[in-house]
């Protein structure tokens, strides 16, 4: 069913391995993310690949892009557009924002203020924007890509939990391999290949991808086994808190993406787990220091539950 | 986000067509014709949507055929309600919805509404072919709920097998509920007031013509059973209506009450037991001549055993009768005088003849000897296909025609002892019956079906004459198949001559039989005697409403508990899967915690290569049943552990 659909993107995860050497995983979840019809935001420092990443999934996915650079001094109007007065018409006229993309690529959202960044985040949950009293649709799909440099660096404003748990996954990218370091300083790909990059799919072609990622198939086991993660999370002692109902979504709608790259019709625990840690790792709050959960302690949860 | 509704297939929906059909197709033995029609339109419509994937059709097109299909019926019964106008639209709106059928709700809806309609059925037929149509219907049906229940399980063997467990299942609770359910003393089916039209069966009055028609009906009258050793074929005579008024045409029940009959014994009581079919007239069908009467009957003065009410459903009735007997030998005026009298005018040469051999006979017994003689010795022709008769029947009959029937030659008989001034009468009723050796149970049909006559002698009162017996002695004897020529008009199913036919027929009147008396007849009387048995005789409705109750309520919550402490192993796959693990532990092999079966497969791969293609295909067919809902890998799982098991025990 799924395996003649899920080819075309395939080719996808293929040329987006060439660009960002030596991590498959992450593309992976990424395009999930994306196939999920969810936001993803990349932390990381500067330097790791974050905007290549964000950069080529838009060009190979054929997608409208636009970029902001978020700054201390960033205002909600820079996102959203401004309406200007036309003095031929005598009547003010709307100049949209970066925000009407198909892809909005929001660089280092963590320097911008907290204002501008909820401007943004609205924009996220409910799909459209509301401007000088005037409510506009933004286009379909509409993603958000956000990259953000780990919080303890100067200058920045951490986003707060309940603006977090609008991302459906939260990535790192890490220190390529030595290998794949070597090609890079070797110079055998250049990270501005992207601008050369074509695209592989048009705008027409994700939203029926995600339609049939939305069939692939879960059973009741496979909810029971979420439902029992869920309450795992709520009930462990390192967590502050557990997932949200919409966290569970979130999870669910990841876990199927994420089978439907596997070229499966249905869900297996081994999806779940797979994605598990890109989904919860950055809503749940350790009880030690108070920051994300680490990837680990999700691993010993993993470990923790048992698969029913 | 809006979730949509889940989608119907195509499969599920020709299941859905395929199931509403076959739980409407026997209204259609009684549905007035365009009301038939119509449903098979609307039926196929629903068909070509489904074959060519049409949309519903709008809205407004539903409404205006809601209201066609309402209107119609209004117009065949004038109403919407009661039985037939309830069924018709039940069954107009069933075919309705299955052209509206978006999505599984609406599939439910069909299904619910076939549920109900399959009782309909009740009200019009409780025979055993019904009730085993009822049961494929119903196992459809409910293949099709599961059907829409798991999407994903297309397998139709898989799907039958399952319904049939659920129906199965629901057995032991049927059962309870049939034994214990309080029983009213009436039917199992109380039906409504229009049920009781178009019933076969006597009438109350007799024309020539009439009992040829009813006798070409194989349909069973009654069935009896016999205590005692049973009687002669030829001495049968299972008595209806007596028929003492003459108008010329038709003959008819003297009006009013005579006093009860004095009836003086001369053999001892026969005793047997008779399951009378629904006829919706009150008499019982009683040999000659009754004893003992079952209580709620009574004896007319004409000997006929009456029911206090009509007969609108099957009953079982208990009698004694004693073969030999004499019957009003001082018999009053007026009812002598009654059975003497004739219309003023008609049949001239028939009261000629009459009188003429009367005055050359010395006694009124002799004369009924030269009558009975002349039927016997004269060309006359015992036939279902007797000619029309013209004004003055009885003369045609006797000097032209001289082809009849047993009412022919009854009515013409008693005609003639009239003429000549001696009481006579004529009685309608049964003669005869098979004998099913099967069951030992005497089957009486319309086809036995009989008129005869008596008249009243001084001294030995009324007396039985079947002039049919001098006419056609084989039709007292063997019955009417043997007496009739060959190429009447008959049934099919009493013709059977040949030996396997006829054991055939016998099998299946059994069973039918055996269904009506145990599982029809099982009423208050017979619950009683159950209860009876199980040391509890004074049961009344409201113990019995709370001894159902309480075990229904133990068994719901039997049934929760065991739900409640199987719910975690309770899926076969997954059954099936611990039990690979613990045949892996004896070999020392250990799922992880949390560990995915891949994940384990993977794992144990890289430790235990010989292991690994068995335990790979465990681990690929459970996570199809498991994860993928396709039931139909079960069987394949199955195999698989059991090949483990036997490769790690080795």
């Amino acid at each position: 069913m799924s395996m003649s659909t899920q080819q075309p993107f395939q080719a996808v995860l293929n040329a987006c391995n060439e660009i960002l050497l030596g991590k498959p995983q992450e593309t992976r979840l990424a395009s999930a993310c994306l196939l999920a019809g969810g936001h993803l935001l990349i932390e990381d420092l500067p330097g790791m690949g974050k905007t290549t990443l964000a950069h080529s999934l838009a060009r190979l996915l054929g997608l409208e892009f636009a970029r902001i650079q978020f700054t201390s001094d960033l205002l909600p109007a820079d996102i959203i557009g401004v309406s200007i007065f036309e003095r031929e018409h005598s009547a003010f006229r709307f100049i949209p924002g970066p925000i009407f993309s198909q892809l909005l690529l929001a660089d280092e959202i963590n320097r911008a203020s907290p204002k501008t960044q909820s401007a943004l985040l609205e924009a996220m949950e409910e799909g459209q924007v509301t401007a000088d009293g005037q409510t506009r649709r933004l286009p379909h799909p509409f993603f958000v890509i956000a990259t953000q440099n780990p919080s303890h660096q100067i200058g920045t404003f951490p986003l707060p939990e309940s603006q977090l748990d609008r991302f459906l996954m939260r990535i790192e990218l890490g220190y390529p391999d030595r290998q794949a370091e070597r090609a890079l300083l070797a110079g055998h790909v250049t990270r501005s290949s992207t601008g050369r990059t074509l695209p592989l799919l048009n705008a027409e072609q994700l939203p029926a991808l995600q339609a049939a990622v939305q069939r692939v198939h879960v059973s009741a086991a496979l909810i029971d086994y979420l439902q029992a993660l869920l309450e795992a999370t709520r009930q462990h002692p390192d967590f502050r808190h557990g997932l949200s109902p919409r966290a569970g979504l979130g999870l669910l709608a990841a876990a199927r993406a994420w089978a439907w790259l596997d070229g499966r019709d249905r869900v297996l625990p081994d999806d779940v787990q797979a994605v598990l840690p890109a989904v919860a790792c950055h809503r749940l709050r350790s009880n030690r220091d108070g920051q994300a959960a680490h990837p680990e302690e999700i691993a010993q949860l993993l470990r923790q539950v048992a698969i029913p | 986000m809006k979730t949509p509704p889940i989608a119907l297939d195509r499969a599920a929906r020709y299941g859905l067509l395929a199931g509403a059909l076959i739980a409407c197709l026997p209204h259609g033995l009684h549905l007035p014709v365009s009301l038939n029609l119509l449903a098979a339109l609307l039926l196929l419509a629903a068909f070509s949507q489904i074959h060519q994937d049409q949309a519903a059709p709008s809205r407004w097109l539903l409404l205006l055929l809601v209201g066609s299909c309402c209107a119609l019926i209004l117009f065949e019964f004038r109403t919407l309600f009661g039985r037939d106008a309830g069924v018709a639209t039940l069954v107009l709106f069933m075919s309705l919805k299955l052209l509206e059928m978006r999505s599984a709700r609406d599939g439910f809806v069909v299904i619910t509404l076939g549920y109900f309609l399959l009782l309909t059925h009740y009200f019009y037929s409780q025979t055993l072919l019904t009730g085993l149509w009822l049961i494929g219907a119903l196992w459809l049906l409910t293949a099709c709920m599961i059907r829409l229940q798991s999407p994903r399980s297309t397998a139709i063997t898989l799907l039958f097998r399952q319904a049939g467990r659920l129906g199965l299942q629901a057995l032991p609770l049927m059962l309870l509920l049939y034994l214990l359910f309080p029983r009213v003393d009436g039917p199992l089916w109380g039906l409504p007031q229009d049920a009781h039209a178009g019933r076969t069966g006597l009438s109350d009055t007799l024309r020539m013509g009439h009992i040829s028609q009813l006798v070409q009906s194989g349909d069973i009258a009654f069935r009896v059973r016999f205590d005692d050793p049973p009687p002669p074929r030829q001495q049968l005579y299972w008595r209806g209506p007596v028929l003492e008024r003459f108008d010329g045409e038709t003959w008819h029940p003297a009006s009013g009450d005579d006093p009860p009959p004095r009836i003086e014994v001369l053999s001892p009581a026969l005793r047997y037991e008779s399951t009378l079919e629904a006829h919706g007239k009150r008499w019982l069908l009683a040999l000659d001549a009754p004893g003992a009467l079952p209580a709620n009957s009574r004896l007319d003065g004409r000997m006929t055993v009456l029911a206090k009410d009509n007969l609108d459903q099957r009953q079982r009735w208990t009698f004694a009768s004693h073969l030999d007997y004499r019957l009003n030998s001082i018999e009053m005026p007026h009812i002598r005088q009654r059975n003497q009298q004739l219309p003023p005018r008609g049949n001239p040469r028939s009261r000629a003849l009459a009188v003429d051999w009367r005055q050359s006979e010395k006694s009124d017994q002799a004369f009924v000897d030269r009558v009975l003689r002349h039927f016997a010795e004269q060309p006359f022709y015992y036939t279902l296909q007797p000619p029309l008769l013209g004004a003055d029947a009885i003369d045609d009959f006797l000097f032209d025609r001289r082809r009849g029937f047993c009412e022919h030659y009854a009515a013409s008989f008693v005609f003639l002892m009239r003429a000549a001034g001696i009481p006579a009468r004529i009685v309608g009723g049964y003669q005869g019956g098979e004998l099913n050796p099967l069951d030992n149970y005497w089957v009486i049909r319309q086809s036995d079906a009989h008129a005869w006559s008596e008249v009243w002698l001084s001294d030995r009162g009324w007396v039985r004459v079947d002039p049919t017996a001098a006419v056609a002695p084989s039709r007292i004897e063997h019955g009417i198949v043997d007496a009739l020529p060959t190429g009447e008009a008959l049934p099919a199913i009493i013709q059977l001559r040949g030996d396997w036919a006829r054991n055939l027929r016998h099998r299946w009147e059994a069973l039918n039989n055996a269904w009506n008396q145990h599982v029809l007849g099982y009423d208050l009387a017979k619950q009683r005697r159950l209860l009876a048995q199980l040391g509890w005789p004074e049961a009344d409705w409201r113990q019995l409403s709370a001894l159902l109750a309480g075990l229904g309520g133990l068994v719901v919550l039997g049934l929760t508990l065991w739900a409640l402490y199987q719910r975690p192993s309770g899926d076969p796959a997954s059954r099936l899967w611990q039990q690979a693990l613990r045949q892996l532990a004896r070999r020392n092999v250990h799922l992880a915690p949390g560990e995915t079966p891949n994940t384990f497969a993977h794992r144990v791969a890289q430790a235990h290569p010989d292991l690994a293609p068995r335990l790979n295909r465990v681990v690929d067919h459970y996570l199809q049943v498991r994860y993928g809902d396709l039931a139909q890998a079960l069987p394949a799982l199955r195999q698989a552990v059991a090949e483990l098991a036997r490769w790690s025990s080795r």
